[in-house]
């Protein structure tokens, strides 16, 4: 099982495809609870949750329609649409706010013309809050499309973004 | 001869490098012709000292950092020459940071590979595990609440107890879970033990099996940490592969085995209970106790759920005896914790020690003030549901008790340090904001009250009607610690009064200006 659902980049994503989807789903029958994984195997085969998995899911585990789509808008991680191409997330948790996050995040914003949740129109990036990277003693952190940055500063964050809108 | 360099896999050290600086010395070793042996550890936890790069001499090994990947020549040969190196940091356990801690819970972090049960075994792991079969149910336990063992998660109840209750509740099959959704800001502790060592977390989880009758196992990882659930992931298998886990766990008649579970980006799913249901494949909504998860707890069978910290913290309790380590520490909190200091501080990284250590030496001591350079002005100790300690209140030892005296908590152990640029009314703002964005819904008072709180935080910032908005945003907190049915709701207020009492001016003034960069 990969459970390295946030490391592949976007671009290599697939597009929605009810048989694989049903793959994805079959794969992960013989657990006990299995919804959890079988959403993070979809989103990591396509990049997000297409509405049209939740029948198929539910048919499958024989749970409601309504109890798929609670617990996909429940969690922050499960995307209704596609991201962009690189997703990149900054930390706006405490230890980085104290070691100077907040200006690097405006400045992001800035920079990308986008604001916290929203995908570029070009398609390039999703840019993401995220609360805690477990990088607080190399603060202000990121990750992008699943390579941790730490120690954040205006150098280092324009690389990021100028990778993150290739 | 092979030169044997140790250089951390840990994402905390990934994040400044690691992987340049590991490919850049295999490069200059290539171009010598020098056969070098890499081995990717965990980190020491001296983070801003990361990547540190060990060799092995026969002296023991000697540490260099910070190191960037342009330091990769000279420091080979350095290494190759007679050591001498501008970034060389001596015997890694000399260094004085390290050598006055006390590793108890992070004995092998950073020294092993955390991929090979080999490594673990000549490190004097599995030893528990045997003796805890021979000991038995009821023996094991005894020793985890002879230790004094109390939960690292947050909350502190005796592990030992927990233990018990779950073993005297018949059921066909039980479960042990680990909590590892380490989602407090200021925390990577349980990142660092899942990434440097996590063989003594299973260790840990089998043992708790072996003493409740539990046979399955889960480690619930946040999805913020892929790397953790990489090596998790290698660790079972290779455990599997080795008799530390299966249906004969080193060769007796006991079964034990586990599962990684990621995560899906929701702080509350942390509280037990909301975690239990999301391992059900539910919303992560907090469940009302009774029923305790001993009695009731994964698909409604007896669960015994701790923090990565406490089954990590279980191995030494069985290799050396739960008296060894209630002798460390102070009151009624015993043994060591892992202590994180975070955010703008000198020196960040994981700090072990007895409880009993004050907040300023922590600090001002360990932690160097601030990375800044400007005066500490505040720290959040605990994470998002802690409180802010202002400098008066750093003669406080790190106690479970002693904090609760002062209004906070010691959470999962972290400390997350201030500058005087901080502006106290946009941290208070900040924890009901959390508090809405991470909420499950189910109570009121948490669910609607949170964004109330923001409302109410932002017209005192403004200086609308501040007397009467201060008497409201204290009514509001006096109605979440009271109405809410977890400490997501319950602890909020901590942070937000902390912040109101401690550094009133902060919400009475104009906002501070941003210091000059
Ligand atoms: C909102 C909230 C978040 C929590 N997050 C965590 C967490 O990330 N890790 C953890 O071990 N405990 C967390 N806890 C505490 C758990 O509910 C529980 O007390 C703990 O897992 C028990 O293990 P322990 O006794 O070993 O600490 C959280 C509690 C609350 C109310
Ligand atoms: S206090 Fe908040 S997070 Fe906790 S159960 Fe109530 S609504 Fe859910
Ligand atoms: S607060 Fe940003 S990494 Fe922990």
């Amino acid at each position: 099982m990969s459970t390295m659902h946030q490391g592949s980049r976007n671009r290599d994503r697939t597009p929605w495809d009810k048989e694989i989807a049903l793959q994805c789903i079959r794969e992960h029958l013989d657990r006990e609870g299995p919804l959890l994984p079988i959403l993070h195997a979809i989103q990591e085969q396509f990049g997000y949750v297409d509405e049209a998995a939740e029948p198929l899911i539910a048919e499958t585990l024989n749970i409601t329609r309504a109890e798929v789509h609670g617990v996909v808008t429940f969690y922050h991680d499960f995307r209704r649409e596609p991201a962009g191409r690189h997703v990149l997330k900054l930390c706006r948790a405490e230890a980085c706010q104290a070691a100077g996050g907040d200006p690097l995040a405006r400045h992001a914003e800035t920079r990308l013309g986008l604001s916290m949740g929203r995908t570029a129109p070009d398609g390039s990036v999703t840019l993401e809050p995220v609360y805690c990277l477990g990088l607080c003693a190399v603060a202000p952190s990121a990750m992008l499309d699943g390579r941790v940055v730490g120690r954040l500063d205006e150098r280092r964050l324009e690389t990021l973004l100028a990778e993150a809108q290739q | 001869m092979t030169l044997r360099l140790f250089i951390p896999v840990d994402a905390g050290a990934l994040a400044v490098g690691a992987e340049e600086v590991a490919a850049a010395i295999r490069t200059a070793a290539a171009r010598r012709n020098v056969a070098a042996e890499i081995v990717r550890t965990g980190s020491r936890g001296l983070y801003w000292l990361e990547p540190m790069v060990e060799v092995e001499t026969p002296a023991g090994r000697l540490a260099y950092g910070p190191v960037a990947p342009g330091d990769a020549e000279s420091l080979l040969g350095a290494i190759l020459g007679n050591g001498a190196h501008p970034l060389r940091l001596g015997p890694t356990e000399e260094i004085p940071w390290l050598k006055r801690q006390t590793r108890l819970t992070f004995a092998r972090c950073g020294v092993v590979d955390p991929r090979s049960l080999e490594d673990y075994r000549a490190h004097g792991g599995c030893r528990s595990v045997q003796r805890a079969l021979s000991l038995g149910p009821q023996a094991i336990v005894e020793e985890v609440v002879q230790s004094g063992l109390r939960g690292r998660g947050g909350a502190g109840f005796p592990t030992g107890i927990k233990w018990r209750t779950v073993a005297q509740t018949e059921a066909a099959q039980k479960y042990i879970i680990c909590n590892a959704d380490e989602g407090d800001s200021g925390t990577f502790a349980d990142r660092m033990i899942m990434e440097g060592d996590p063989f003594v977390l299973i260790e840990g989880m089998a043992i708790a099996g072996i003493a409740v009758g539990a046979t399955k196992g889960y480690v619930y990882i946040r999805s913020e940490y892929p790397h953790s659930a990489a090596t998790m992931e290698a660790a079972i298998a290779a455990a599997r592969r080795g008799g530390l886990l299966g249906n004969r766990i080193a060769d007796s008649s006991c079964a034990f085995d586990m599962e990684v579970r990621v995560g899906a980006g929701a702080y509350v799913c942390g509280e037990e209970t909301s975690l239990l249901d999301s391992l059900e494949g539910k919303r992560g909504v907090v469940r009302a106790k009774p029923p305790l998860p001993a009695h009731k707890g994964l698909f409604g069978s007896p669960t015994v759920i701790n923090n990565v910290l406490s089954f990590a913290s279980v191995p030494i309790i069985l290799d050396k005896g739960g008296a060894f380590y209630r002798d460390f520490g102070m009151g009624k909190s015993r043994g060591t914790m892992p202590i994180q200091l975070a955010g703008n501080v000198k020196h960040g990284g994981l700090f072990e020690t007895a409880f009993g250590v004050t907040l300023g030496e922590l600090v001002d001591d360990i932690g160097g003030g601030t990375r800044s350079g400007r005066p500490v002005r505040a720290v959040q100790v605990g994470g998002p549901l802690g409180a802010y300690f202002p400098r008066a209140l750093f003669d406080t030892p790190f106690d479970y008790e002693a904090f609760a005296a002062r209004e906070g908590l010691i959470g999962h152990g972290g400390i997350v340090v201030f500058d005087d640029t901080v502006d106290m009314a946009k941290q208070a703002r900040f924890a009901m904001e959390f508090c809405a964005i991470e909420s499950c819904g189910k109570c009121t008072p948490c669910r609607v009250g949170s964004t109330r709180g923001m409302e109410v935080i932002d017209r005192i910032i403004r200086g609308e009607n501040r007397a009467a908005n201060t008497a409201l945003l204290e009514d509001l907190c006096h109605t979440l610690k009271f109405g809410s049915l977890c400490a997501l709701g319950g602890f909020t207020p901590y942070p937000v009064m902390s912040a109101l009492t401690h550094f009133p001016e902060d919400f009475a003034a104009p906002p501070r200006l941003q210091a000059a960069e």
